[in-house]
């Protein structure tokens, strides 16, 4: 087989090349001749073979545009039934693990080395797309949304109240069962003056030992027990019930110097955090509470 | 010939010279027992390996060989190797590389001639044809004959037979990766589960036909690596399939030689017969000197030497030698033959310091294993009462086939509180952790420290398993860091 018709060859001029042995095409352009070398065989036969291979491909597969959409090939295979079946193979493999995280007790689950494994796996994937973009990706937080590896839990730090807060959120209003109380606006809203403001984050920042912080003062901690120990307990021990944090320990949400402070106490408020029981199933919210928890432990 | 003649003709050669089909000549001889021994012995193995038990407890698979993919294990009879000590096959390709030039540096491309598993499996297909279409002169008498019954029987029956060998040669691969008599009855029983196994049954009893049984020698011409490296790696002292042309030429028939001995002129012992051409599987002419196409099998060697027996000759005209000792002839000198020079020793040297260092690790290595993983995000955290938390990944090995409780301990770190995520410590506050037969376990583990006045960057940490029963122990080093 050749790759040009033979009538293409002027056939009269067509003669045996002396030096090489090989046939000429007849074609001759100043005295240079074409030597006929087809392509080999065997390359032919590959080139012909993947033709057919290509117009069967396209019969199988769905491939020709029409008015109606396309052809839907022979094997009704299309990459969304491709996708669904691997779904449904993922369920397959999983369903067993993921069963025995429905059915356990959330403590069961940590004791269990093997379910605490899948747990662990299984959350931190949920983790990765639902709660990274706030508190990081390993949980880190930032100013203003917790850190989720340390031992400071503003609303309660075991395996019940973290699952609580998966589920229901904080000042997210959509669910009844939020989290909801928040600091009131003690300067924005007048109930203290500057200057009193000023006094009691001198005084609060005295419980955390804060590098700079001078020794508390008698009308610091007047106004604190009057002001602030409602909520955030006389020592400043926090109350996780009303979200209240602690306030004589290291670690400060949204900043522990003193202008960070001042702002918190003249625009009071807190974090939302959306309700994810509506989002996310039973066995993820339950995968995500112990993998929040054991990141540091909890409580 | 003149030089300009040599150029001549060396410019009329083409660069690539045109498919022909090689009938190579049946041979006996020293090389080919040889030959027929290795291409035995090596079948053998390859075929029948998978069978061989090897008893390793009630857990264990009971395969003396066994790539275990589905629980990523190795067998090799007494050694098991584990995932992360996949770097003892990167070792063994080492050693085999360095074994491969060793042998090149000494005898140039023997294992092609003996031990490729391309010339092993070809040999085995020529032998197969030859038993069905008779000799070299046979077979081509019947390739240029007419289609006749007698042909197609002949020709149906070879291909049939080829295709039997690459059946069986990809059902033994098959084997390799699975309990051989579970897997063979399986097989033969069409049971659900084993069409991985059809596939690659089916893959490589294709590419065993079409290397075997089509492509022979044009694999090593033209698609093998190898010649064209061995060739960098060769030098004069390696011994090689070497025509003597100090004591072949000027070759001439056996009559004109008898006479110009008798008058006492230049002769040779080559008659030009080409029987060293008409046995070499790869049709070569060694004549011509070393060659991309010579697999140094030394079939021609057999060949030579029983023509030079007929004609009363020394042996040997065609023979393992050197491109030295060609050299050293042509100016009258004694040959000499040097084992022992910088790149053999150093190839030896090399092989036996990693094959050394790979048999002492090998024996030496824990059936405990240890691996630590600091968390990355965050590095650190600081805790309440301005003290520091540390969080590991640690993953412990159990490679012995029984249970085996692991006590977990910190050391290095003053003060610092261990915690394991989901176990609670014993009575007497250790950290046990059961590690069930031949598995790994994960465990998340919590370092903190108490109060700010700790802080000092960082520090180093050492991790400590103990065997609760025997008291053996793996540390591994790693590092606490304060915010």
């Amino acid at each position: 087989m050749t790759t040009m018709s033979d009538d293409t060859f002027d056939k009269g001029k067509a003669r045996i090349d002396p030096v090489s042995g090989v046939p000429t095409t007849g074609h001759e352009w100043d005295g240079i001749e074409e030597l006929n070398t087809p392509l080999p065989r065997w390359w032919v036969w590959t080139f012909w073979l993947t033709v057919i291979w290509g117009v069967g491909y396209t019969i199988a597969y769905p491939a020709w545009p029409t008015a109606g959409g396309g052809t839907q090939g022979l094997f009704a295979w299309n990459s969304r039934t491709q996708v669904a079946s691997e779904v449904a193979d993922l369920q397959t493999t999983r369903g067993p693990v993921l069963d025995k995280i429905k059915a356990a007790p959330l403590d069961m689950i940590e004791s269990d080395p093997q379910l605490l494994a899948a747990a662990r796996m299984v959350g931190k994937v949920a983790f990765a797309t639902n709660c990274a973009s706030c508190h990081g990706a390993g949980g880190q937080g930032a100013r203003g949304y917790a850190n989720l590896n340390d031992d400071d839990w503003i609303w309660g730090g075991k395996l019940a109240d973290i699952r609580q807060t998966i589920e229901h959120g904080v000042r997210w209003d959509a669910d009844k069962a939020t989290h909801a109380s928040a600091m009131p606006a003690f300067g924005r809203d007048g109930v203290l003056t500057p200057e009193q403001i000023s006094i009691v984050a001198d005084h609060v920042r005295t419980y955390a030992e804060t590098p700079d912080s001078d020794a508390p003062t008698p009308e610091g901690e007047k106004l604190y027990a009057e002001n602030c120990a409602a909520c955030h307990g006389v020592e400043g021990k926090g109350n996780p019930e009303m979200g209240a944090p602690a306030l004589y320990d290291q670690v400060w949400l949204y900043g522990s110097d003193k202008p960070s402070v001042v702002a918190r106490i003249v625009n009071g408020g807190g974090a939302v955090m959306p309700a994810w029981k509506d989002r996310l199933d039973d066995t993820t919210i339950k995968a995500l509470a112990v993998y929040v928890h054991s990141l540091g432990g909890g409580q | 010939m003149s030089s300009a003649d040599a150029q001549h003709q060396l410019l009329d050669e083409p660069f690539v010279e045109a498919a022909h089909k090689v009938y190579n000549k049946k041979v006996d001889g020293q090389f080919r027992r040889i030959k027929w021994g290795i291409q035995f012995a090596t079948l053998a193995i390859y075929y029948f390996l998978p069978f061989v038990r090897w008893h390793r407890g009630p857990d264990a698979p009971s395969q003396a060989v066994l790539v275990d993919f589905p629980h990523r294990r190795f067998y090799f009879f007494f050694i098991e190797i584990w995932p992360q000590e996949v770097y003892y096959v990167t070792g063994l390709l080492i050693l085999a590389a360095l074994i491969l030039f060793l042998m090149n540096a000494v005898a140039g491309r023997i294992w092609c001639g003996y031990m490729c598993p391309q010339t092993v499996w070809t040999d085995f297909y020529m032998t197969a044809e030859r038993w069905i279409e008779g000799d070299a002169r046979d077979r081509m008498k019947l390739d240029e004959g007419p289609w006749t019954a007698g042909k197609i029987r002949k020709k149906l029956a070879k291909h049939f037979v080829w295709i039997l060998i690459a059946w069986w040669t990809g059902g033994a691969w098959v084997l390799y990766f699975g309990d051989a008599p579970t897997l063979v009855y399986d097989l033969a029983t069409f049971q659900p589960g084993v069409g991985q196994a059809y596939l690659w049954i089916g893959i490589l009893t294709f590419t065993t036909y079409v290397f075997a049984g089509v492509m022979r020698e044009k694999l090593c011409l033209h698609a093998c690596p190898w010649p064209r490296i061995q060739a960098a790696l060769t030098d004069e002292y390696a011994l090689n399939v070497t025509y003597r042309r100090d004591r072949g030429e000027p070759r001439m028939s056996l009559k004109q030689a008898t006479a110009a001995r008798a008058a006492n002129l230049p002769s040779g012992d080559c008659v030009d017969c080409g029987q060293c051409v008409a046995v070499c599987p790869t049709g070569v002419d060694i004549r011509k000197g070393a060659q991309l196409g010579c697999i140094q099998c030394g079939l021609c060697i057999d060949a030579c030497d029983g023509v030079m027996e007929k004609i009363h000759r020394p042996t040997r005209l065609i023979a393992y030698d050197t491109e030295m000792n060609l050299k050293r002839r042509a100016c009258g000198e004694e040959p000499i033959y040097k084992t022992f020079r910088v790149r053999t020793v150093f190839y030896a040297a090399l092989i036996l310091a990693i094959g050394g260092f790979m048999s002492i690790t090998l024996a030496t290595r824990g059936d405990m294993y240890m691996n630590v993983l600091h968390d990355r995000n965050p590095l650190t955290v600081r805790l309440k009462d301005g003290g520091a938390r540390n969080g590991y990944t640690i993953r412990f090995a159990n490679k012995k086939p029984e249970t085996r409780r692991f006590v977990i301990d910190a050391s290095g770190l003053a003060g610092a509180q261990t915690e394991v995520v989901g176990v609670a410590p014993d009575s007497k506050g250790k950290v046990v952790i059961e590690v069930g037969p031949d598995q790994t376990r994960e465990a998340r583990v919590l370092l903190s420290t108490r109060g700010a006045a700790s802080s000092k960057g960082q520090a180093p940490v050492l991790f400590t398993a103990t065997d609760a029963e025997t008291g053996a122990s793996v540390v591994v080093k790693d590092v606490f860091i304060w915010p």
